[in-house]
């Protein structure tokens, strides 16, 4: 890593010491000093939930069809199939309705590679981060949010984010008991993994990258894929180091 | 940028004077204002968050020294920088600097409104570091070397035929006789163009939705997908942002987050909400080698506590500005510098002075609409109203409109004299206009009647009629 | 109820617009409220709400209006006032105003809490459903901004107008827009200005309505100014006109009064 200038250093250090000592004088009237560090380090502490829409309250078999209804809404496709096995042949169904060549970036990812791939032979697999010239990706996801269909990605080893975003294409495999209801139930789900460690990215996708950039016309595809497809795998991942609440405990 | 917000009657004008602009407002105009309602009915607890929302920022601001340490803390504990910069001088030259150390050649960049208002392209670009806009909009007006019109729809104000003219101009190593015919043409050759320069960037510049106290994250939320490769491609990641954008936690970045996208473009979620937090980590086949975040003050820290303190709590989705009968008719340039519409009307007096941007607050018929739309009832006209008060204790307005108001002020205070002269007066007008029941010009009124027949009293104050029919009774 | 009531006492704050342009506004408003079972007194000692001074920059003089009127008011059951725009002010603004005054800021609360507007005023504290009136004709509404943002008035007056004889509906599409008046930003902004009330203008002729009304004064000033111009002969008064049944006293705004 490259020096960072000594100049550039206590330029910030001035800096700081100047707006901390204007925050400071301004909100001196506005509160009682010493008991803000205490509220804000609990607030942290026990980052309490705000109003959690009612819409994402739901039991579990529901959080998936509405899942499965909001991300049809934002124009991602979503089939299900019964187990691991199946999946070389729905992606293969897939690229060839949509007329792309059988050539995957694999995230790497043991989950993905547990999929019995020999059953499509004609599916030519590459695994890594993404390259330039990779049209579809494969990838798992940490959850599914039911509010809004949004996927929940956290870059690793085996989740390299750039599968997310530079391929045209980009197919998501999750079991569906990873289906959430809110935004909060992920953050929830995030700090059981790593001992609640944020990984370096977390992003939530939902539905295909998009424009209205010019004259307010909806254009798919901008910059990342324009195609996302999810393909809910029941059981997938049973027999594995399991959902994603004992992701912790075994890491 | 350099601001023309003194101008503003003369840009407002020529905007309006501008067919082809009207032309692409008239399509702009209810757009967003439709599928916002549409977002708000789908979800009943909406402003129950906005309440949340508003009492959430209000204890931010409160306690928003110990917010920033927790994040800068954090940022540092997962191996990143926090570089505080009180001007956009400071600012502009801790990004150059960053670049530099970087040996940058080429920095790609996702939307940042902060960076606009630092200027930071122009300046990067004078000292040899080329920045690339990368979002679609910023990128054609980045080629176009025009301001942004619009905080979340920068090229607004263009059609796809202006879109692509430019895009024949500056992609000269493509065949020229290529079909640019449909917004979706565009759209592809831009993703291609872009794609190389996201690839040989040395360092991505993003800026920030909001910052997380709790883990030091950056957070972006984009449909495109340009800022992620913005920031998973270069070596380097630099996040450039005001410091008014910290937020405790997670759970609270989520209310603002089910807030923003649906005040905005009326989209129940962004496609890409992403949470950055340091370099890139052992075992990681991607990300950034550096993560820096340069946090800007530029005079945010001096409106805390005064009149203007929770204009603090935007949160920059454009509802107010797409809502504003006085933007929609005139776009977003006729302002004159980075923040257009309401908030602009608010904010920029208070980045580049009253002197220069007395006529923004002013620029408002206190419709109200801005604020009954705004996810953290942010009371804008209110505050634009606080402008008027220092505008005219600075003596800035027009001393006509003083004068004038000195005068009624004498005059209405004292209500003997002031019912004996309406009622001659009126008398006198009633007469006057009695024939044609208006008056197509009127001295002193010429504001009003150049485009407005001005519509005759009726003759006589209510205040003599009624004085008339109590004498009458009693 | 047991025994009959003692009438409440109404002051009418007429506005200075309704004072010197269009009495009648004010008469309508007396003649509403009484029918409505209202003892109306007008104090004398009112001018102007002091929105402009308050709007533009000059505190000391909407201070000393504000001063003035709450003043003028005191001792009465209600403040009633054919305008949302005043009526926000008085309402919204007084307490705001004088937050910070241990004399005027109480003072200013007890008013604004006894402060409505006409029509809200009869259909929400005294109950009234429908009004004794007749008008032939297909009319729209126009919501003015204050009235609308400030005040909260959007279904009353459409309930009145619906119980007027002969008198059609027709809604107004962006019936929320404002039309560009806004006190002194039609003399600031003449242009822009413009431009708002010309789509204004367009939208109410659009609609096929032979009559246009509003709650406010100045905005009325303002879509009728605009529509003469362009030739409209779209007729256009203030709500209170229509309710009261006394639209065969006065021409419609802007027109000839053939008196």
């Amino acid at each position: 890593m490259a020096e960072i200038s000594h100049s550039l250093a206590s330029r910030s250090a001035k800096a700081r010491a100047g707006i901390f000592g204007d925050i400071r004088a301004a909100l001196k009237p506005m509160r009682t000093e010493g008991a803000a560090a205490t509220v804000v380090d609990d607030r942290i502490a026990r980052h309490p939930r705000n109003l959690v829409p009612a819409r994402a309250n739901l039991p579990q078999p529901e959080q998936v069809a509405l899942f499965i209804a909001k991300a049809t809404e934002v124009m991602t496709s979503v089939e299900r199939v019964a187990s691991a096995s199946d999946v070389p042949k729905a992606i293969a169904d897939y690229l060839k309705g949509k007329n792309l060549a059988p050539e995957l970036r694999l995230a790497p990812d043991p989950r993905l590679s547990a999929i019995p791939w020999d059953r499509q032979p004609t599916l030519a697999l590459t695994s890594g981060h993404a390259r330039d010239r990779d049209a579809t990706s494969v990838t798992g996801a940490v959850a599914g949010i039911a509010e809004t269909g949004t996927l929940m990605m956290m870059s690793g080893p085996g989740a390299p984010i750039t599968l997310n975003f530079m391929p045209d294409n980009h197919i998501v495999i999750m079991d569906p008991s990873r289906i959430v209801g809110s935004y909060e139930d992920g953050w929830d789900v995030a700090r059981t993994r790593d001992g609640g460690a944020m990984p370096r990215a977390v992003n939530f996708i939902t539905g295909p990258s998009r424009t209205a950039d010019i004259e307010q016309q909806l254009q798919l595809g901008a910059h990342g894929p324009r195609n996302l497809h999810i393909i809910l795998v029941d059981q997938l991942d049973r027999g594995d180091q399991g959902p994603s609440e004992s992701d912790g405990s075994s890491a | 940028m350099h601001p023309t917000s003194h101008d503003f009657k003369d840009n407002a004008r020529r905007a309006l004077d501008d067919v082809h602009l009207q032309t692409v407002m008239g399509v702009f105009r209810g757009g967003f204002v439709d599928k916002r309602k549409r977002a708000m009915e789908r979800l009943p607890e909406f402003d129950q968050l906005r309440d949340q929302a508003r009492d959430l920022k209000n204890h931010i601001l409160e306690n928003l020294d110990h917010y920033l340490e927790r994040f800068e803390a954090k940022v540092v504990e997962n191996g990143g920088q926090v570089h505080w910069c009180r001007t956009p001088a400071e600012a502009r030259e801790t990004v150059l600097e960053l670049c530099r150390a970087a040996d940058a050649k080429t920095v790609s960049k996702g939307k940042s409104m902060v960076a606009e208002e630092i200027g930071l392209n122009d300046y990067l670009e004078e000292h040899g570091v080329v920045p690339i806009e990368t979002d679609l909009g910023e990128y054609i007006i980045q080629l176009r070397r025009e301001p942004p019109s619009h905080i979340i729809v920068p090229a607004i104000h263009l059609t796809k035929g202006d879109v692509a003219d430019t895009f024949r101009e500056h992609h000269t190593d493509l065949k020229p006789d290529r079909n640019l015919g449909e917004a979706r043409d565009l759209v592809n050759e831009a993703r291609a163009v872009l794609r190389q320069k996201f690839i040989a960037a040395d360092v991505g510049i993003t800026g920030a939705n909001f910052l997380i106290a709790e883990t030091g994250s950056t957070v972006i939320v984009t449909n495109e997908g340009n800022g992620d490769l913005t920031q998973c491609l270069p070596r380097v990641h630099i996040v450039v942002t005001g410091l008014e954008k910290v937020v405790p936690t997670l759970e609270d970045a989520s209310t603002l987050i089910r807030l923003l996208a649906r005040s905005a473009t009326g989209q129940e979620m962004s496609c890409y909400t992403t949470f950055s937090t340091g370099p890139r980590r052992a075992g990681d086949l991607d990300g950034p080698e550096q993560f820096h975040v340069v946090l800007v003050d530029n005079g945010r820290t001096s409106l805390l506590g005064t009149e203007f303190h929770e204009v603090l709590r935007c949160i920059r989705c454009g509802a107010c500005m797409n809502h504003c009968p006085v933007y929609n008719a005139i776009g977003g340039h006729a302002y004159g510098w980075v923040y257009p519409g309401p908030i602009g009307s608010v904010l920029d007096p208070a980045l580049i002075g009253l002197a220069e941007a007395h006529h923004l607050p002013n620029a408002s018929t206190f419709c109200g609409r801005c604020e009954a739309v705004c996810p953290v009832h942010i009371p804008l006209p209110n505050m634009m109203r606080q402008w008027r008060f220092r505008e005219s204790e600075q003596k800035l307005s027009p001393p006509a409109l003083r004068y004038g108001l000195g005068f009624w002020g004498f005059f209405a205070t004292k209500p003997a004299l002031y019912h004996f002269g309406t009622g001659i007066a009126m008398t006198v007008l009633g007469l006057l206009g009695r024939a044609k029941g208006r008056f197509r010009s009127l001295p002193g009124a010429k504001g009003w009647t150049d485009t407005r027949d001005m519509p005759a009293p009726e003759g006589g104050t209510f205040q003599q009629r009624w004085a008339q029919r109590q004498r009458k009774a009693g | 109820m047991t025994e009959k009531p003692t009438k409440p006492r109404v002051g009418l704050f007429v506005t200075c617009l309704i004072d010197m342009f269009r009495p009648t506004v004010g008469f309508a408003a007396v003649k509403l409220l009484e029918d409505a079972g209202c003892s109306v007194e007008v104090p004398r000692g009112q001018t102007c709400c002091g929105q402009p001074g308050w709007n533009n920059g000059d505190r000391a003089d909407a201070e000393a209006l504000a001063r003035q009127t709450i003043t003028a008011f005191e001792g009465l059951d209600y403040l009633v006032i054919p305008s949302g725009s005043c009526g926000g002010m008085i309402k919204v603004h007084y307490p705001k105003m004088f937050e910070a005054d241990p004399v005027w800021g109480p003072r200013a609360k007890a008013l604004a809490d006894r402060t409505w507007e006409l029509v809200s005023f009869l259909v929400e504290v005294l109950g009234v459903e429908a009004v004794a009136a007749r008008y032939d004709g297909t009319v729209t509404y126009h919501d003015s901004c204050h009235g609308l943002r400030e005040m909260g008035i959007k279904d009353g007056p459409r309930t009145l107008l619906r119980s007027v004889g002969g008198l059609s509906l027709t809604e107004l599409p962006g019936a929320e827009d404002c039309c560009g008046f806004g006190g002194t930003f039609c003399v600031k902004y003449p242009e822009i200005s413009t431009q708002m009330v010309e789509n204004k203008a367009a939208a109410i002729v659009g609609t096929g309505a032979d009559t246009m009304l509003a709650g406010d004064l100045g905005c009325l000033l303002n879509m009728a100014g605009r529509l003469k111009r362009n030739g409209s002969g779209v007729k256009v008064r203030h709500v209170a006109e229509v309710l009261a049944g006394m639209t065969g006293e006065v021409a419609p705004i802007g027109d000839p009064t053939g008196r």
